[in-house]
């Protein structure tokens, strides 16, 4: 590590910050248009945030220490694993660290804390969000491990800057396993984001919300981390996506000319990822809660198939 | 008549309408035999008849084959009380439980006595609805302890929802009693938009009654102002102007497309189809926008009033309605298709928050809610006044009684609605649209019955001296309707009860009065 990888790993960091709202806002966009409505901006989710962060936080009298320290929590371990994907270049100093299973941890640790602070006023939407929010995320998470492994199968690692480095310098090689192992983690992406068909990030019907519910009772700058942290966190899961399947164009650490360039490629590939995700999510209508098994279970199925196709080719 | 247990007098009104007095034996006969003709109740209310000299008196409004029939029941005036018909109708319960909160008129050898309208804004022994209440009158707010039917068992827990909600919607709590997401029980507490409406009516002339008729429920506003003023000029005996009349039915189809196209916008939003929301809401809107440039409201407020309407059609608006209605059953036709073949919202659609027709029947079920569940009651088809007699309308209905039921109804009902305004706009008589109403006779019945958007809109009017309102019952079809709710989530899941409350949107206020 020198003084420029680090200087890498800060912009990073800070891009991941600021940049994860402007996404929010360019998915909330395209939504609007492909909807036939006039959108609000894509600048709309700073607004927004800006707003919270003016108002007077109120919380529940029987609200523990746990309910006001979760925001952050939360907000500190999205900061954290969006800036150890390697979003714009390789080897920055934190993705060596950790790998991909450290990853899946992480977001498990944040998803753990909200559950828990969503129960701790005892309303009785946040243990109905609390519970759903687990039913959810205990089928998802073993389809991300298994998307996981299908690309650290191929690299020989986990370590999401070795898997990385592999696909994008082999990028002429053609592996299925990856497709399989895509579709898979894009049911992932939206069933962990509360994005449509899962959860409805724009409704007001309280039965209905998973992730809303678990924070209705948050108010002002704890609601603006919890929705920073969202925005962070659906961030995180496109840069993901993008290194494990679209990973060229990637700079090497402490190459300050291949900088500009990454950029260039890596806001094109986060503006086609969110046009995408708006498009998903206009033409999908909302599943029955009992489908999620099965919409879960079918991505936990496809990354298997991708793990036994990557094995039987190999042979 | 024929065979009917008590003497029934024909009432001069636009609905064939009789009505009888009867004494308790003679109640109860005469709603057992409706029941056995396949009859329903509509409403239930009480009256003061004190100040007449007499006591107080309850009166119900049933539906039967050859028409609306109207029983009253003199009571006493210490302690009246009269026998419960909910083993007859169980759609009576709410209503009996209502009347007791607004006179204390007691409904004996009844299962259910808890209030229902009176939430701890008045004392346990005022009644508002007698005479003697003051309407100015301030009471402390005592405790509103309500006793919910408990379920107990191994893993059963409560969800209770509102009246506050997380998006904009009329106030109202339900009480879920769940096993993880599958509902066991579901029990409403309404009542939170009680304003007084019937306690207001009695401070006003039959005149200044219309405008307060039109904001019982502010999306049926036609449907209620047109039932009002039917009740007054059948006091009167008056005949409105036939154009007139052409005018109103214009007026509630426009009022029922326009709702059924929120409606239909709002189940795509439900199941987070946000682009049928989108469309819908934007079809809803040029209609609204159209009726605010035709007739001067988007909502068509006080368009209707007693002798007439106060808007009227210029020669120049009439090619505007006709292009527009074409444009909109255009859209409205592509988008069922996108409804129809969305297989994501088909699946929410299909099965969840099923009523049965036999259950629909045995409860009461009515409206647009009761056609989806083959209850065929449309009175623009089976009774049909000027100038439905003229118009041969088709009744949409529904075997199957689930959302998607509902869902095909209203767009069916959509498509007719247009045909009609087309009809009515082609054939709508010339001539003047309002005559002043003659002054009412002082304890007169007038009775008005107009199928709104929801279903029938009822307009009960007692009249007093000096073309007074003596009583007002206005009553929207949600009071049958509400009940069935709660059947209709059972063993459905949580996160569906707000696709199922959609397809049935029932009024709060309208019912709360």
């Amino acid at each position: 590590m020198n003084t420029t990888t680090l200087f890498f790993q800060l912009f990073q960091n800070m891009l991941v910050l600021l940049a994860a709202p402007l996404l929010l806002g360019w998915v909330n966009n395209c939504r609007a248009w492909m909807q036939g409505r006039s959108a609000a901006g894509i600048f709309q989710p700073y607004r927004s945030l800006a707003k919270l962060f003016h108002k007077d936080a109120v919380l529940a009298h029987n609200a523990s220490p746990l309910f006001r320290h979760t925001p952050y929590l939360l907000f500190v371990s999205m900061w954290l694993a969006a800036a150890m994907v390697p979003v714009l270049a390789i080897d920055l100093p934190l993705s060596a660290a950790v790998d991909v299973i450290a990853l899946v941890g992480i977001f498990a640790l944040a998803r753990v804390f909200i559950a828990l602070a969503a129960m701790d006023i005892g309303t009785s939407f946040g243990t109905l969000g609390a519970r759903r929010e687990m039913l959810i995320s205990f089928l998802a998470e073993p389809a991300l491990l298994m998307v996981f492994f299908t690309a650290s199968m191929i690299a020989h690692s986990t370590s999401l800057t070795t898997i990385v480095e592999t696909l994008a310098h082999k990028q002429f090689v053609i592996h299925p396993s990856l497709a399989f192992a895509g579709i898979a983690f894009l049911m992932v992406l939206l069933a962990e984001n509360a994005r449509i068909p899962v959860d409805n990030p724009s409704t007001h019907l309280e039965l209905t919300m998973i992730h809303e519910a678990m924070i209705l009772e948050y108010s002002a700058r704890h609601l603006a981390l919890i929705e920073w942290a969202s925005a962070i966190k659906l961030f995180a899961y496109i840069t993901i996506g993008i290194a494990l399947f679209l990973p060229f164009g990637i700079a090497e650490a402490g190459n300050w000319g291949a900088l500009p360039f990454a950029l260039v490629i890596l806001a094109l590939k986060l503006a086609a990822a969110g046009f995408g995700l708006a498009l998903l999510e206009s033409v999908s209508a909302k599943l029955r809660i009992f489908r999620a098994p099965e919409y879960l279970g079918t991505a936990f199925l496809l990354a298997v198939l991708g793990i036994l196709t990557l094995n039987l080719l190999k042979v | 008549m024929n065979n009917f247990p008590v003497q029934l007098n024909e009432l001069k009104t636009a609905i064939p309408t009789w009505h009888s007095t009867v004494d308790s034996a003679g109640f109860r006969a005469a709603c057992a035999t409706i029941r056995e003709h396949g009859g329903r109740l509509i409403a239930l209310w009480g009256s003061d008849e004190r100040a007449r000299g007499q006591g107080f008196a309850l009166h119900a409004a049933l539906m039967d084959a050859p028409g609306l029939i109207c029983l009253s029941l003199p009571l006493a005036a210490e302690n009246p009380a009269y026998p419960s018909i909910i083993d007859i109708f169980p759609a009576a319960t709410r209503m009996q439980r209502a009347v007791y909160d607004l006179l204390g008129i007691l409904a004996k050898d009844s299962p259910d006595t808890r209030k229902w309208l009176r939430h701890g804004a008045w004392p346990e022994d005022q009644f508002p609805l007698r005479k003697e209440f003051d309407l100015k009158q301030q009471y402390p707010l005592s405790g509103d302890a309500y006793p919910f039917v408990t379920v107990t068992g191994n893993g059963v827990h409560e969800i209770p929802v509102g009246p506050v909600h997380a998006g904009t919607i009329e106030p109202g709590h339900f009480r879920f009693s769940v096993i993880g997401e599958r509902v066991l029980r579901l029990e409403e507490r309404l009542g939170y938009k009680h304003k007084g409406v019937e306690k207001l009516a009695e401070t006003m002339t039959i005149e200044q009654g219309a405008k307060l008729a039109g904001r019982i429920s502010g999306d049926s506003t036609v449907a209620y102002a047109w039932a009002y003023a039917m009740a007054a000029e059948s006091l009167a005996s008056f005949t409105p102007e036939p154009r007139a009349v052409w005018l109103r039915a214009l007026l509630l189809e426009r009022e029922r497309i326009a709702n059924h196209l929120g409606d239909l916008g709002y189940l795509g939003n439900d199941v987070a189809l946000a682009f049928g929301f989108a469309q819908f809401w934007r079809l809803k809107e040029d209609w609204l926008r159209c009726n605010q440039a035709v007739f001067g409201h988007r909502y068509l407020m006080d368009s209707i009033v007693p002798g007439g309407v106060t808007v009227d059609l210029k020669a120049s608006d009439h090619g505007h309605l006709i292009k527009q209605g074409d444009l909109l059953e255009r859209e409205v036709r592509t988008l069922r298709d996108i409804y129809e073949e969305h297989a994501g919202a088909q699946d929410r659609f299909v099965t969840t928050g099923r009523v049965k027709p036999d259950l629909a029947a045995n409860l009461g079920l009515t409206g647009l809610a009761g056609r989806a569940s083959a209850q065929s009651w449309d009175l623009r088809a089976q009774y049909p006044s000027a100038p439905y007699d003229q118009l041969d309308v088709r009744m949409a209905t529904h075997r199957n009684g689930d959302v998607a039921a509902r869902l095909i109804v209203r767009f069916e009902e959509v498509f007719e609605s247009l045909r009609l305004c087309r009809l009515i706009l082609d054939r709508m008589p010339g001539g003047t649209v309002f005559t002043p109403l003659p002054p009412a006779p002082d304890n007169a019945f007038g009775i008005g019955m107009v199928e709104g958007w929801r279903g029938e809109v009822l307009m009960a009017l007692h009249s007093g001296k000096d073309n007074r309102i003596e009583r007002l019952h206005p009553h929207d079809p949600s009071w049958l309707n509400w009940p069935l709710l709660e059947h209709a989530i059972i063993g459905n899941i949580v996160p569906d009860f707000p696709l199922i409350n959609k397809s049935f949107n029932l009024s709060y206020s309208g019912q709360d009065l």
